[in-house]
């Protein structure tokens, strides 16, 4: 068993379909522990000590948040502003996290398509994510490709379900060791894990 | 008295207390001389509602400044006290011989005989308690430099009456019945007797005070009446000074060391705000008397003689008790405050001359022009404060090198002033404390100005509408002046007085509500700061998350909402008297009210919140597909 923290950052949750969804698969046993950033920190000011203790729980972190502006909601990043500090993170003598996995779960309202060369978003998901893969790389954890629910705008009630229910299947995955490092390395989503 | 005798007077009194003081109040001039003028008004020379009794209603009178001793007395812990002692008998004897020994020269050169002169310049060597520590309270300077030196010189006085009563007799050019002077149980004992007796009545008030007043009061505040309290804090006044006056002290005294032994008791301050309403009427009363005696008649008679003494003794005494302070090491600004607080002639000087008139030594002339000239000289004091706080000490501060600045005395100015020290203003203290800032604080409770100054807060009591008192806590150099008194009237007072006197001060208004913030615009407040506000929005977005709403969204809305209600706040206090004029303040209350929900409806009408939409992000990038 992995303990697994999800982060969740989403300002606006009553207005969205596929998040509550999602949200709502995450499995209930003991190991996983759903954390609302937005719900915790509505004024924007962050328990920098109650975060590490959690961040310290933990084996497996999850930043989960819809990708807006190519990024994450403006919260996560405080988040990672405050929380993620120089001496405790990473630097001198920063080493807490090390050997922690971490990855983004993600909500994108373009599909694939959009997020590729000849999409209208030009760039990959992958390309996007770098600044998150790097930040993990820095405080020694070990950065998983992504887990996408993508093109959200276009999905009727059935797709949003059944992504819902894929996440929960990584997650699940991810809880109980289900796979090795070396297996996801060369994936560009944690959704491929379950075509296997 | 008659009954109904009794009721014409007190109205009079009362009448001429209530309309004189606060107009003197008013245009600056402080209680005192309101009370002064109060006695002059109604006094035999300009309506004569005041006869010849005026000197028995300053004797009835006098015993506010007793209880103002004690009050003073229960300010003064022991240990400071004691830390006193020196400034007491040094600055205190020093300007008591000298005065004397000036006053003295200058009559004999005048031609009076030596027995006279002696005892006028005794009697003019002294000041006057009420005055100038009324006065200094009242404008909080007791706890400067001057004014504790001016507080040491008058208790040196204090103990110095008595041996002059004593040796009065000793002049005298005819012998007088005892029962005249001092009449007191232990006349006609042995000399060493009668000392045993003081220190023994001395110690008597000592024990007294720790072993019998203290647990007394717990058992009577234990029956929670409160008049008994007070009952309880006059009986122990009026015992002391029974027993003082037995003895031969002086009754002040024995009260102010009564106050001393109780400064340290749980009961200082319900003691303290339970004899001071009293203390207040009974010192009122004593000004007003001392104002009924000034003989006008006397004085238009020899206006330019009774001037030139008047100016010369004040002048006389000035200059002693500048160099005094010099020679003490006064700051100049301290200096001045010392010297003008003492250079009258005070109540003693009443009692003095009278006795020697009885003893022969002063013939009436002498009596009659002595009393006009202590009199004029008490009445001219809070004038020379006045002068003194506005012409001499602004000057000061500005050109003065630092000289021989001990450093207790720095008063620190700081950037902030914060007026009320509730809930309210507390808290906003606290937090700007617990970020660095170092607030001066003002409040009109005693209790409040007490534990503050304990934990170490710089706190002025006093009443933030005047604009010398906020001088005195130093506006001059603040930066931000944060109003945090509830009462609305107050507050246009202090804005009043900070615009016309302060006007670089930027104000940052409580208002209790949205009608008292539009007055406060209406006065060109930048900054108003409703107390029912921001809680109120609390309270709602927790009920918003209550319900079920995300914590971030009601949090918006909240933010939306107070920044919506600021706005509409500046907007509806112009718009307000643009509209006919209502027929009743309670009319516009609910016309303003109605306003505001019809506002709350457009605006949300107007700006829903769009963020984080995507419908139209779907139909947008749907469409381009």
């Amino acid at each position: 068993m992995r303990r697994v923290l999800i982060l969740f950052a989403h300002p606006r949750l009553e207005n969205s379909r596929v998040n509550r969804r999602l949200i709502d698969r995450i499995p209930q046993a003991a190991n996983f522990t759903f954390h609302d950033l937005y719900e915790n920190y509505p004024d924007f000011n962050i328990d920098i000590e109650r975060e590490k203790s959690l961040l310290i729980d933990h084996e497996i972190v999850v930043w989960h948040h819809p990708f807006y502006w190519y990024s994450c909601p403006p919260l996560l990043k405080q988040w990672i502003d405050m929380v993620l500090e120089y001496g405790w993170a990473y630097g001198t003598g920063g080493e807490m996290l090390k050997g922690k996995m971490i990855f983004n779960a993600i909500t994108t309202g373009g599909n694939l398509d959009a997020y590729c060369p000849e999409g209208y978003n030009c760039y990959s998901i992958p390309d996007f994510i770098k600044p998150f893969e790097q930040t993990a790389r820095l405080c020694h954890m070990e950065y998983l490709p992504p887990f996408a629910v993508m093109g959200t705008h276009k999905m009727n009630s059935a797709q949003m379900d059944h992504a819902a229910e894929e996440y929960e299947r990584v997650l699940e995955m991810v809880g109980t060791n289900g796979f090795e490092l070396k297996d996801v390395a060369d994936l560009s989503f944690l959704n491929q894990l379950l075509a296997r | 008295m008659a009954a109904a005798d009794f009721l014409v007077q007190s109205t009079v009194y009362l009448a001429a207390a209530v309309i004189c003081v606060p107009i003197a109040k008013r245009i600056g001039l402080g209680s005192v001389l309101g009370y002064l003028i109060a006695g002059m008004l109604i006094g035999p020379f300009v309506f004569g509602f005041l006869g010849e009794e005026g000197e028995d209603l300053m004797h009835f009178a006098e015993f506010g400044v007793v209880i103002m001793l004690f009050i003073i007395g229960l300010e003064l812990e022991p240990e400071k006290l004691w830390r006193l002692r020196k400034k007491i008998l040094g600055v205190g004897m020093s300007q008591v011989l000298i005065t004397a020994a000036v006053i003295f020269g200058v009559t004999l050169a005048l031609g009076l005989v030596w027995q006279t002169a002696l005892t006028v310049a005794l009697a003019l060597s002294l000041s006057s308690t009420a005055i100038v520590l009324q006065t200094l309270s009242e404008k909080n300077l007791m706890d400067t430099e001057g004014g504790r030196n001016s507080f040491s010189v008058l208790l040196f006085q204090d103990i110095a009456v008595i041996p002059i009563l004593a040796i009065l007799p000793l002049l005298a050019f005819r012998s007088v019945s005892s029962e005249e002077g001092s009449n007191t149980v232990l006349e006609g004992l042995p000399l060493g007797l009668q000392t045993v007796a003081v220190l023994g009545a001395v110690a008597l008030i000592v024990l007294a005070g720790r072993y019998l007043i203290v647990p007394g009061l717990r058992v009577i505040a234990r029956a929670r009446i409160r008049e008994l309290f007070t009952a309880a804090a006059l009986l122990i006044v009026v015992s002391i000074a029974l027993l003082m006056q037995s003895v031969g002290l002086s009754p002040a005294l024995g009260t102010f060391l009564g106050g001393v032994i109780l400064a340290n008791s749980e009961y200082r301050h319900e003691l303290e705000s339970d004899l001071d309403p009293i203390k207040g009427l009974l010192l009122g009363l004593f000004f007003i008397a001392v104002g009924a005696t000034i003989d006008f008649a006397l004085i238009a008679e020899n206006l330019v003689l009774v001037t030139i003494l008047t100016a010369s003794l004040m002048a006389v005494k000035f200059l002693i008790l500048f160099s005094i302070g010099r020679f003490f090491n006064l700051l100049i600004g301290q200096n001045f405050l010392f010297a003008f607080a003492l250079a009258q002639a005070g109540e003693f000087a009443f009692v003095i001359f009278s006795f020697a008139a009885q003893l022969g030594i002063a013939s009436d002339q002498v009596l009659g022009l002595g009393i006009s000239v202590v009199a004029l000289s008490m009445t001219v004091t809070p004038l020379l404060f006045i002068v003194n706080e506005r012409m001499i000490q602004p000057r000061l501060c500005d050109g003065i090198p630092e000289e021989e600045q001990e450093p207790d005395e720095v008063e620190e100015r700081n950037k902030v002033i914060i007026a009320g020290f509730g809930h309210f203003g507390s808290t906003v203290g606290r937090f700007l404390r617990a970020n660095g800032v170092e607030a001066t604080f003002i409040d009109n409770d005693p209790d409040r100005v007490n534990l503050l100054r304990k934990l170490g807060f710089k706190v002025y009591f006093g009443d933030a509408t005047r604009a010398d008192f906020l001088l005195a806590a130093g506006a001059q150099d603040a930066e931000i002046f944060i109003s945090a008194i509830d009462d609305p009237e107050r507050n246009y007072g202090i804005v009043e007085s900070l615009q016309k006197f302060f006007p670089h001060i930027q104000i940052m208004m409580r208002a209790n509500n949205r009608y008292d913030a539009y007055e406060f615009v209406d006065m060109g407040v930048k900054n108003i700061y409703r107390e029912s506000l921001d809680t109120s929005i609390r309270l709602g977005v927790d009920v918003l998350r209550k319900l079920g709403g995300t914590a971030y969204t009601s949090t918006r809305a909240g933010q939306q909402f107070l920044k919506r209600d600021e706005e509409a706040m500046w907007e509806l206090a112009g718009h307000r008297h643009d509209e006919k004029a209502y027929i009743s303040e309670a009319r516009a209350r609910i016309e303003l009210q109605e306003e505001l929900l019809e506002k709350d409806m457009e605006d949300k009408a107007r700006e829903q919140d769009h963020a984080w939409d995507s419908e139209p992000l779907v139909r947008g990038f749907g469409a381009g597909e």
